[in-house]
């Protein structure tokens, strides 16, 4: 058969996509079931993380194992919440985990955002809130947990896509966010999440705000964004927990700012000084 | 074919299909094909050798399956053809290395999907692949592969030790240097450093193989 003829062509590049098309579509329907197991197994792991317990989760043998039977043993509960405040049991946190971000593109007063109840050894709960939010090159997201009192950060674990290494993909490690432990997402009455500071140091006596890394300000920026924006649907639901009624006006100050990062932790500029250039660099390659 | 003589599996001909990549047909340093994705992924050792071994895959399967293929081939459409069987591995082996080794996957992220657009698969496909017989052209894909491979893992060992000084995420530099006032050099972590140790290897490589340098 003439091999440039245009039936062979058309026969030829029809049979070779359905049977590429068939292998591809059976190897992916056959690893799905692993795939979003890998999925979900990291979430659990992170939100162990976030409340301090599976630690040994590196050095196990048998990772999925340790990681389950540790998320079953720590996580006593999990409910929905509206951004009106409202509590929705029944409500498969998981799955809406698993499918934050299109849950984060509803309009807000569909959103259901979930919620995950610890409780320690030693019978206190915290409550783990995820955040999803973006970072410089793409998405970033965590986990916020909470003291009993909706008010006291216990811990959190941030993730990413694609930060740069060493520089905004430091928001992963240890020392970022360990940083956020002990701080507070009320300032006063008002909940307004966690400010990040531009200066080694310059959130040392802030309850509401942590330091910036150095090279990664606008991924730093990215995370106070996300925990802003994320705790701005949980706000109803926070403060009723935190105050036992329902937000005034004014209770709760979530906005957010774009850009340049707060040069310090005073609202003056004349603190500012001389060694700390007012210019905002954006140092990320 | 009949009147060809049976040539061994493992003939000097074919062994150096599998061994010129590695040193004077290097695709990296030689023909400096793959830069892109030899500096994105080498900023560690461990994503640096899974996406070698990536490429030894999808390399050495595409010059297979093309080789196969090239007497049904039609002319016009090949490079389409080569496309297509080259995706479709990329595929897989992304799907693949999301079952199993998720954590891996998830640092190398795209640039799995970029290997679709590696210029050495495509010109080993194109210019050995559509040639010459299957298993030859399997060699020449797993010889390519390495070859593409060692630079990187050569590249993502010194980034990792100087920048992290750490390899394969296991710290090497005792704390005892950094007590005594050594720090990590944060710029080998960014890809211009990469860039660099390419070149590096590239002079050294040329100071002993002087072959290789033009007139």
């Amino acid at each position: 058969m003439n091999k440039n003829s245009n039936t062979y062509i058309i026969l030829y590049a029809t049979v070779m996509v359905v049977l590429v098309a068939l292998v591809l579509s059976l190897a992916a329907i056959n690893l799905q079931p692993l795939q979003t197991a890998n999925q979900e197994n990291e979430m659990k792991g992170a939100i162990l993380l976030s409340i301090g317990q599976g630690g040994e989760m590196t050095s196990v043998k048998d990772k999925t194992a340790y990681i389950n039977e540790q998320y079953d043993r720590y996580i006593v509960d999990t409910y929905a919440v509206r951004p009106d405040g409202e509590k929705v049991d029944g409500a498969d946190a998981f799955a809406l985990l698993a499918n934050l971000k299109k849950e984060l593109d509803k309009p807000a007063g569909e959103r259901l955002l979930p919620v995950f109840v610890s409780r320690s050894d030693e019978g206190t709960e915290r409550y783990v809130l995820p955040l999803y939010g973006a970072g410089l090159w793409g998405p970033i997201w965590g986990y916020l947990a909470l003291e009993d009192d909706w008010t006291t950060v216990y811990g959190a674990v941030f993730d990413h896509k694609s930060e740069t290494p060493g520089l905004g993909a430091e928001i992963a490690t240890p020392p970022f966010q360990n940083m956020f432990k002990g701080k507070s997402i009320f300032d006063g009455d008002r909940l307004v999440g966690i400010t990040v500071l531009k200066g080694a140091g310059a959130s040392a006596s802030n309850p509401n705000a942590v330091d910036a890394i150095s090279g990664g300000t606008i991924t730093s920026r990215g995370v106070e964004n996300m925990i802003k924006d994320n705790l701005s649907d949980y706000a109803e639901y926070i403060v009723r927990q935190a105050t036992g009624h329902d937000a005034r006006p004014g209770e709760t100050d979530l906005e957010t700012e774009e850009g340049a990062i707060h040069l310090t932790g005073e609202s003056t500029p004349d603190i500012v000084g001389e060694d700390e250039p007012l210019t905002i660099d954006q140092d990320e390659q | 074919m009949s009147n060809k003589e049976k040539e061994p599996m493992f003939s000097a001909k074919n062994m150096k299909l599998l061994s010129n990549p590695l040193n004077s047909d290097n695709p990296v340093i030689v023909q400096i094909l793959g830069i892109c994705s030899a500096l994105a992924v080498t900023a560690k050792l461990k994503p640096a050798f899974v996406m070698a071994l990536s490429v030894i895959a999808v390399c050495s399967f595409a010059n297979l399956i093309m080789s196969s293929l090239r007497k049904t081939v039609p002319p016009r459409i090949r490079i389409i053809v080569q496309l297509v069987v080259i995706a479709f591995l990329v595929i897989l082996v992304d799907q693949v290395l999301k079952a199993f080794v998720y954590d891996v996957s998830k640092q190398l992220s795209v640039f799995v999907g970029l290997i679709i657009t590696n210029c050495i698969i495509m010109g080993r496909v194109e210019a050995f692949g559509l040639g010459n017989r299957p298993w030859p052209a399997f060699l020449d894909g797993i010889g390519n592969g390495v070859g593409y491979g060692v630079i990187l893992v050569v590249v993502g060992f010194f980034r990792e030790l100087l920048g992290a000084g750490t390899v394969w995420g296991y710290q090497v530099v005792p704390d005892s240097f950094y007590e005594a006032g050594y720090s990590n050099n944060g710029l080998m972590l960014l890809p211009p450093m990469a860039l660099i140790i390419v070149g590096l290897i590239i002079w050294i490589h040329r100071s002993w193989n002087r072959d290789l340098i033009e007139k």
